[in-house]
């Protein structure tokens, strides 16, 4: 008898004996996995050899890293475990940077390396590597499978870990000779216990009782929402409690979308390249609600004067971020939907609207002026790209995917999130490179949505060869370079603070329309602000991949900007003669 | 400060150096660990000290409850319980200079488990402080060990309670 999976596909039934390579498709079909995105070789091979047996779509990569960012990307994009498979050895430690980008975001994605056979394992055989040992602090949890007997509860254990809990990468490491071994498969049997941590904590009526009273007596209150509220689904949570006791919201930046850009209570991005009335509301605040975040440096500037009149409710899965950076009041442990759900009945209505209305006295000029109201001076801006891909695609179902520098703040700044999972983004570790990849995952996840790679001339040049990627697979991907002619994020640290002493940040690049025309892809050039809508249209009528060269102006900066080790409120602000103000609320 | 922490762990291959590499990732100092089997089958008991801020108990043993193969931790910090260590201490002696040490032993209740006509060994069971006051009391008169061996402190808590959850 043949056992239904989850997406309906018929497994070898139990008791059958097949290869560990089999065993690994199989294993994934049962886990509901429709696509893979990896790279052959030599001990991978026994499992490429069965491939076509089984109804998985594989997306072949130029590089390791792109197969681990693309399953990143396919899991923020989904919600589903991504799926990345490369061999031993050089294969294994190009996914590094992709399992600590994962790890880092907290995504639950599952990688497969080859490993040499069981025999020579450790005598530093052709493309051996301690693989295990390398991505050990970079995964949720990592297995080393030399028998073929393992290799279906390892995997569905690593299904379980990834997306359990807090999610993040776990890596499955498959010798070639358990792949060539014949045991019988039964995925059934293979199930693993239920994921647990042994810290979870209880949320009990006291903590409930404590932090509502701490709500009670607030007057300021502001809550920190989260890349939490994504994962948990807390949307509608989230928006109950900041409507009924009338609380602005300050996102961080992998927190955008979990709340619409245009509800009046959000107040948009905090942190160093906030916004300064989010970042003023932070620091007058009289309490914290911090919602599926954990205080990252980046988002609390000097922890010696964070937010100093606040007492603090931590809201968060897991234990350990509890009281990590910012020492918390309270905390509820927990799933952040659930525990909203238990703290809401009774949170009271709160009528006085004095602190939202401070707050919004503090935005003061700094939101007046809307960019697209500037005379148009010649010079291409970034805002003004953002603005623009913002105004195209707000009616749609958008996906943005940036990479990591000033477009990706710009980009924060400037498009308007109105939905979870509408802006894909390496926060944590800040991976350069990210972008495209990661856009290929989210495209290959959800084909019915319109997905934009937003990237920097450096950050592209990290993987462009995966535009080899798109041509193959005939995706419908829209990439907008940024093309400022430098490393711009650290262009604008040197001019702030290394004396404009431009070291090694000026970077020249190939002809991006051409190299996109090189690998089969529409391009187009634009340099002037009238140009840039009719590029966009032309993307998103194009089926297929399109590259655009935005040239934007070289040196402009991100501002407002909180430097390190300087309070939240120190922000250097836009200059008094802006090269471009912030967009007026939409 | 010190912080000292019982684990029980998967008796499996890595498990020790998972350990070991959250704690190195969370630049936190091992001053000791020590691992073996317990009243579990499959499973390890580790007792592990170390060396951070006073407030880092928390994360470390919420930071451990993460690893897959980590059952429970126990922060043992402030609890009543039994901390001994064993320690091994070898010391050159021949037969005129034995009767002072071995005098020495009595009163800290070392145990001789080897002799020699040159040399003997010292097994002695107790608290951290109470090995340091043995070792002081040897420095203090005149004797050098050859070798010590310590194996770290080993903790249980008083009473019924075994550890928590």
């Amino acid at each position: 008898m043949k056992k239904a999976t989850s997406n309906n596909i018929k497994l070898p039934s139990a008791g059958t004996r097949l290869s560990g390579a089999e065993i690994i498709w199989a294993t994934l079909v049962g886990e509901g996995v429709r696509d893979v995105f990896g790279y052959p070789g030599g001990a991978i091979l026994p499992a490429y050899d069965a491939l076509r047996k089984f109804p998985v779509r594989h997306i072949l990569v130029r590089h390791e890293q792109g197969a681990t960012h693309m399953a990143d990307g396919y899991a923020r994009a989904s919600g589903r475990a991504g799926v990345a498979i490369a061999t031993s050895g050089p294969g294994a430690t190009n996914m590094v940077t992709g399992l600590a980008t994962a790890m880092l975001d907290s995504i639950p994605i599952v990688c497969i390396t080859g490993q040499v056979s069981s025999k020579v394992l450790g005598t530093d055989a052709f493309q051996e590597v301690d693989t295990t040992g390398i991505t050990l602090p970079i995964t949720k949890h990592n297995y080393l499978v030399t028998k073929v007997e393992d290799i279906a509860p390892s995997l569905r254990e690593a299904f379980a870990i990834a997306q359990g809990g807090r999610p993040g990468p776990v890596l499955v490491d498959i010798t070639k000779d358990a792949q060539q071994s014949l045991a019988v498969f039964d995925f059934l049997a293979a199930a693993p216990p239920p994921y647990r941590s042994c810290a979870t904590s209880q949320v009990t009526d006291e903590l409930i009782r404590d932090a509502v009273e701490m709500l009670s007596q607030a007057r300021r209150p502001v809550i920190l929402a989260g890349h939490g509220i994504i994962r948990s689904g807390a949307t509608v949570e989230v928006l109950e409690l900041a409507e009924r006791a009338r609380i602005p919201i300050a996102c961080t930046l992998l927190g955008l979308g979990s709340v619409p850009a245009s509800h009046p209570l959000n107040l948009g991005m905090m942190g160093m390249h906030g916004e300064s009335w989010v970042n003023e509301a932070i620091q007058q605040a009289d309490l914290l609600l911090a919602l599926g975040m954990r205080f990252d440096d980046r988002v609390t500037g000097a922890l010696a004067t964070y937010a100093p009149q606040a007492r603090k409710i931590h809201i968060e899965l897991d234990p350990a971020e509890i009281s990590k950076n910012v020492k918390v009041d309270v905390a509820l442990i927990g799933d952040l939907r659930a525990v909203l759900r238990a703290l809401l009945p009774a949170v009271h209505q709160r009528d006085d609207p004095a602190w939202v209305d401070r707050v919004k006295a503090l935005k003061g000029t700094a939101a007046v002026r809307d960019i697209q109201n500037l005379p148009d001076t010649g010079h291409l801006y970034a805002a003004h790209v953002m603005h623009d891909l913002w105004r195209q695609t707000r009616d749609g179902d958008a996906v943005i995917v940036t990479d990591v520098g000033q477009h990706q703040m710009w980009e924060a700044q400037y498009y308007k999130h109105e939905h979870p999972r509408s802006l894909l983004t390496s926060g944590g570790l800040g991976t350069m490179g990210f972008a495209l990849p990661a856009a290929i995952g989210a495209k290959v996840a959800c084909p019915e949505k319109e997905v934009w790679v937003v990237a920097g001339d450096g950050g592209f040049q990290m993987t462009s060869p995966e535009l080899a990627t798109v041509m193959q697979e005939r995706l419908d991907l829209n990439i907008a370079i940024i093309n400022n002619g430098y490393l711009g994020m650290v262009r604008q640290w040197q001019e702030f603070f290394y004396e404009k002493n431009y070291a090694a940040t000026p970077l020249l690049s190939p002809n991006f329309v051409r190299l996109a025309q090189a690998y089969g892809l529409e391009a187009k050039s634009v340099r002037k602000r009238t140009e840039v809508i009719p590029a966009i249209r032309a993307a998103q009528q194009h089926k297929g991949g399109f590259v655009i060269d935005f040239q934007v102006e070289q040196e402009d900066s991100v501002y407002p900007m909180v430097p390190t080790g300087a309070a939240l409120h120190e922000m250097i602000r836009r200059p008094d003669n802006p090269l471009v103000e912030t967009a007026m609320d939409p | 400060m010190y912080h000292t922490f019982i684990a029980l762990v998967d008796d499996k291959p890595g498990v020790l150096n998972r350990v070991v590499s959250l704690l190195r990732r969370l630049n936190y100092n091992v001053v000791s660990l020590t691992a073996g089997p317990c009243e579990r089958p499959s499973v390890t008991r580790m007792t592990i000290v170390a060396d951070a801020s006073p407030d880092a108990a928390h994360r470390i043993r919420a930071s451990m409850c993460k690893l897959r193969n980590v059952l429970r931790v126990d922060s043992i910090d402030g609890h009543a319980c039994v901390t001994l260590e064993l320690a091994l201490i070898k010391i050159a002696a021949d037969a005129t200079s034995r009767e002072r040490l071995l005098e020495l032993a009595r009163v800290f209740r070392a145990d001789v488990i080897d002799l020699n006509p040159d040399a003997l060994t010292l097994q002695i069971t107790a608290a951290e402080n109470k090995i340091e006051a043995f070792l002081k009391a040897l420095r203090a008169h005149g004797i050098e060990a050859l070798e010590i061996l310590r194996s770290g402190p080993l903790a249980m808590r008083f009473g019924h309670e075994p550890v928590t959850s």
